[in-house]
């Protein structure tokens, strides 16, 4: 065995050059699974660090109220402090669509809502200046709004300006107590991410006249008790509406779940892409190997005349074409790595070369060297020694 | 005479070329007693190769019974064949068939390797047989780096290390001149009288006439075999 490794050496170092050009199939071949499969990776979980920013933990519940069955906002602060274990924060989501006036000034695409005080805490906002929406504003039914920067700017220039100022919402006063840090640093948009006003929910429930609320977002204290508040959170519906078609409760998780799925499917196919180019290289090493023993059918003849047997024979060309490849592949490993963390930053992602690609890259090279060097090895260790000693 | 080595009963070897039915060997019958040194002469083409491969334990024959040693060779697998030319068969060609990338001591060291001799004992049967053919210095050295007549000295060593039954030269000096064909043949020589069986093929009488006892081929049959001073007498 340990001969065998040795002259695999000696015969892979007597032709270098021949060596090399069938190692760098496997070099380019494992090189661009690596690369491949790992700057799909970086760029992915890239896409999936800003999914993730934009809340994994929420869970956002719609139901539909009737006159004989509603939630009562009450009855789901009860339920959300009976599972304080496993929810973090709860807002009712009153939604209105109405006209912000100040003075003669009227912003007609802001986003107005009634939230409780923990919605600036799930949209993981800060404040730029004032306060946030008490409870006390809440039970009290208090006209106090917290505004998105946009509106501060457009209706008062400033932030600092906003503060204690007054806007008219639906026809009546709202004191703005509260103004958001900026959210989009590149546009300050009608309509986006800065244009909203967030009262209590108690003062939006009888400004939209409704009465009742028919959104809430609860977050979870985990990503991973995701499945257990929903299902806490589906009982206690279907206990109150008796009915699962009134309600619906969706967790952002599972959207993440859906993308990832999406992100291995596509890495698997870049990967069996790049694939393909081992098995090319694979057919490579076969190519050389027969050219080898066809160059070596007279030592061969030798060496079984001299009382080798088969499996010897056999294993000495298994060794030297798995020993190519799995140098290449090692090459191949080393280069693929570089040009990742190369590439990466040229993309300006951080993708490091992924170990499963590596591992994977790794033992099929090695894998192709045996199973294609298994064929010409086995023509090799069944030449009859007598033609093989008379071949030149 | 002493214990048979080599019994060739009735031994065939046909080849079928196209049509025609070729007999290599047709119908040899023919015992080989240990401590003999024959020869075995015949023209090119009268099956004396056939029969040295069949000898050599390198091919079967078609029909007929094989024993080298007391065992049946005639239809063994090729492992079984290769572990019998292993130990009972040590082989000298006419192009000394080294490995080129191999030095001396490696060289000759390969019959033990397969037999699966451990490294130490190896390398030290194989520097004395080295050291038999008066090489021993050398041994570090490629093939490429000796003269023809060293390089035959070196395959005698090889064919000498495994300590086999059988030395079965084939054209020993078929590549050499007059006077290292001398140095071989003398070597062969001695190595019958310390008590080897030596089988030499040769298409050369003059070589032939260097053993004992000679067996002349033709024709796929053996039309001589007898004593060298009566071949000498025919000749």
């Amino acid at each position: 065995m340990l001969q065998s490794f040795k002259m695999a050496i000696k015969s892979i170092l007597g032709n270098k050059m021949r060596s090399f050009l069938t190692m760098l199939g496997i070099i380019i071949g494992v090189a661009s699974v690596i690369i491949l499969v790992s700057i799909v990776n970086g760029y992915m979980s890239s896409v999936v660090d800003s999914f993730a920013s934009m809340g994994v933990n929420q869970i956002s519940v719609n139901v539909i109220n009737l006159p004989s069955r509603s939630l009562d906002v009450n009855d789901t602060y009860e339920f959300y402090e009976e599972n304080g274990d496993l929810f973090a924060q709860m807002t009712p989501v009153v939604t209105i669509s109405t006209v912000v006036k100040h003075g003669n000034d009227s912003l007609d695409a802001t986003n107005v809502g009634g939230y409780s005080e923990d919605y600036l805490a799930i949209k993981d906002y800060e404040l730029e200046t004032g306060r946030n929406i008490q409870y006390s504003d809440i039970v009290s039914r208090q006209k106090v709004c917290v505004v998105g920067y946009y509106v501060a700017h457009e209706l008062f220039g400033s932030a600092e300006n906003a503060l204690d100022q007054t806007l008219k919402i639906s026809g009546e006063a709202y004191k703005i107590v509260g103004v958001v840090e900026r959210q989009d640093d590149e546009d300050l948009d009608e309509g986006g991410s800065d244009d909203f006003v967030w009262i209590p929910y108690s003062t939006a429930t009888k400004l939209s006249r409704n009465g009742s609320i028919g959104s809430y977002i609860f977050t979870s204290k985990s990503v991973d008790d995701t499945d257990a508040c929903k299902s806490a959170l589906e009982s206690f519906l279907y206990e109150t509406f008796q009915n699962d078609d009134l309600y619906n409760v969706n967790a952002n998780s599972e959207m993440l779940d859906s993308l990832n799925e999406q992100i291995a499917m596509m890495s698997g196919m870049l990967g069996g892409i790049a694939g393909i180019s081992l098995l090319v290289a694979g057919v490579g090493v076969m190519n050389i190997m027969l050219v080898s023993v066809t160059e070596r059918t007279r030592e061969i003849g030798i060496r079984k005349a001299l009382g080798a047997k088969r499996g010897v024979i056999m294993q000495q060309f298994v060794i030297e074409a798995a020993m190519t490849s799995s140098i290449g592949g090692v090459i191949g490993i080393l280069l693929g790595s570089v040009a990742t963390v190369v590439i990466g930053n040229a993309m300006g992602i951080d993708s490091p070369p992924t170990f499963g690609a590596i591992l994977i890259s790794f033992s099929v090279s090695v894998g192709i060297g045996l199973l294609f060097g298994y064929m010409p090895a086995s023509r090799a260790a069944k030449l009859n020694p007598i033609d093989a000693l008379r071949s030149e | 005479m002493g214990e048979a080595l080599i019994e060739l009963k009735d031994i065939y070897k046909i080849y079928q070329m196209g049509d025609e039915e070729v007999r290599a060997n047709d119908g040899i019958t023919l015992t080989i007693y240990k401590g003999e040194f024959v020869a075995i002469v015949g023209k090119s083409g009268s099956g004396k190769s056939t029969l040295m491969n069949i000898i050599g334990a390198l091919d079967v024959p078609t029909d007929g019974s094989y024993y080298l040693g007391g065992e049946d060779v005639s239809d063994m697998s090729d492992d079984q064949l290769a572990a019998i030319r292993n130990r009972m068969i040590g082989f000298i060609f006419q192009q000394y068939n080294l490995l080129p990338k191999l030095n001396l001591l490696e060289n000759v060291e390969l019959p033990l390797l397969y037999a699966g001799v451990g490294r130490e004992e190896r390398q030290e049967r194989a520097m004395k047989s080295l050291e038999r053919v008066g090489l021993k210095e050398k041994w570090r050295n490629m093939p490429n780096q000796l003269s023809g007549g060293q390089q035959q000295r070196v395959s005698i060593a090889r064919a000498l290390a495994g300590d086999p039954s059988l030395i079965l030269a084939d054209e020993p000096t078929g590549a050499l001149d007059s006077r290292t064909s001398r140095e071989v043949l003398d070597f062969l020589k001695q190595l019958n009288q310390e008590g080897n069986t030596i089988v030499m093929i040769t298409h050369d009488n003059s070589i032939a006439v260097e053993a004992k006892r000679v067996v002349r081929i033709y024709d796929g049959k053996i039309n001589f075999d007898g004593e060298v001073e009566d071949y000498a007498a025919i000749i």
